[in-house]
């Protein structure tokens, strides 16, 4: 019943069962990669330290993970930029 | 396999985690095999903790045990025990006072292709967990079936087992979902068959919904197969019709719910149960 209005609402808590599926994705995962959430933390200080001696980056936003489907494992890393606004080159700011 | 005509299939049930009911699926799609007519040994290979003889209720005539086959001690033919409700199923007990490394995988393997001889399938009860004991209870295995309960514990050991059997190079396992409960599903508080199946990505060969009548058959050492009534019971049946290669359907299993949750339901999920 609460789902239905959930549904109106637009949002809704996520359900146990939901979440039992998300953190199940997850740790499989790291448990068929024997990549384990600590090399991924070290992996993420790493790639933050080489990008913001070019780069100012939103460090508390960047997520690394890893993602796996039948064919292939991605690391894939999402690095967002301190001024998030989208400029021209030369543009004076 | 070659000779399939002639000589039994080997089916070894495991599942990782311990408690998911491996040996109550390995008694009930032997019982219900059995009353299809098939020719049936269920064979305990958790040495140690010997249980299948209670579950199907044959406690009470076991003289030797599969470790008395691999040590000489007695003939196959003597330890094999006659389920008398069904003259065609019979049970290889396990040994109580022993320890795993008393049978060896070569070892299994030769009592296996003994009783494959004159059986027309041998169901392997295994042990849990991923040591020894499973390896010896996947050595013989010509196909293998994972008991899984819908819970997140059980279906990463699942997974596991899933991976080494693929390092083996083995068959394909097939999934039996174990004490699905359809009322906490739709209310959202279990993970649903479906849940389950895109995360381990294996083929389904059934699923038994959480019922009563499982501990009752249990406690009185008749398996719930035998159970017309019991939901349990046909979903087991349905595992063993599905293994001698019939299509068949997945029976829809629905929890108490009102019409809304129904409406929810209809969009949110494919409700494939049974």
């Amino acid at each position: 019943m609460s789902g239905l209005f959930d549904l109106f609402r637009g949002r809704r808590e996520p359900s146990s069962r939901e979440v039992a599926k998300q953190r199940l994705q997850l740790v499989l995962v790291h448990d068929r990669a024997n990549v384990s959430p600590g090399l991924l933390e070290t992996l993420k200080d790493e790639i933050v330290a080489v990008i913001s001696q070019h780069l100012e980056i939103d460090r508390a936003n960047v997520q690394v993970t890893f993602t796996q489907s039948r064919t292939e494992s991605k690391l894939v890393a999402d690095i967002p930029l301190l001024d998030g606004r989208r400029r021209r080159a030369g543009a004076k700011t | 396999m070659e000779g399939k005509n002639m000589a039994g299939q080997v089916i070894t049930v495991t599942s990782g985690k311990g408690g998911v009911g491996k040996t109550t699926v390995t008694a009930n799609i032997g019982v219900a095999l059995a009353m299809l007519g098939k020719r049936v040994v269920c064979l305990d290979a958790d040495i140690g903790l010997r249980n299948l003889d209670v579950v199907m209720g044959l406690e009470n005539r076991i003289v030797y045990d599969v470790v008395d086959v691999v040590e000489g001690r007695c003939k196959l033919r003597q330890a094999l025990i006659k389920d008398k409700r069904f003259p065609e199923l019979c049970l290889l007990p396990a040994a109580q006072t022993r320890d795993k490394s008393a049978v060896r995988p070569e070892d299994l393997i030769r009592v296996c292709d003994q009783l494959r001889l004159d059986h027309d399938f041998v169901l392997i009860d295994s042990a849990a967990g991923i040591e020894e004991g499973f390896r010896t209870a996947m050595a013989p295995a010509d196909q293998v079936l994972i008991v899984t309960n819908p819970e997140v514990s059980a279906v990463r050991d699942a997974d596991r087992v899933i991976g080494l059997l693929e390092a083996a190079e083995k068959q394909p396992a097939k999934l039996v979902v174990n004490r699905l409960k359809p009322d906490v599903v739709s209310r959202g508080d279990m993970l649903d068959t479906s849940d389950v199946l895109e995360i381990l990505a294996v083929e389904l060969i059934g699923i038994i919904p959480e019922d009563e009548s499982v501990l009752i058959s249990t406690n009185r050492g008749r398996p719930v197969a035998m159970d017309v009534k019991s939901q349990a019971g046909l979903a087991f049946r349905n595992v063993a019709r599905r293994l001698l290669g019939e299509d068949v359907p997945f029976q829809t299993l629905r929890g108490q719910s009102n019409i809304f949750q129904r409406f929810f339901r209809m969009i949110h999920s494919d409700g494939r149960q049974g």
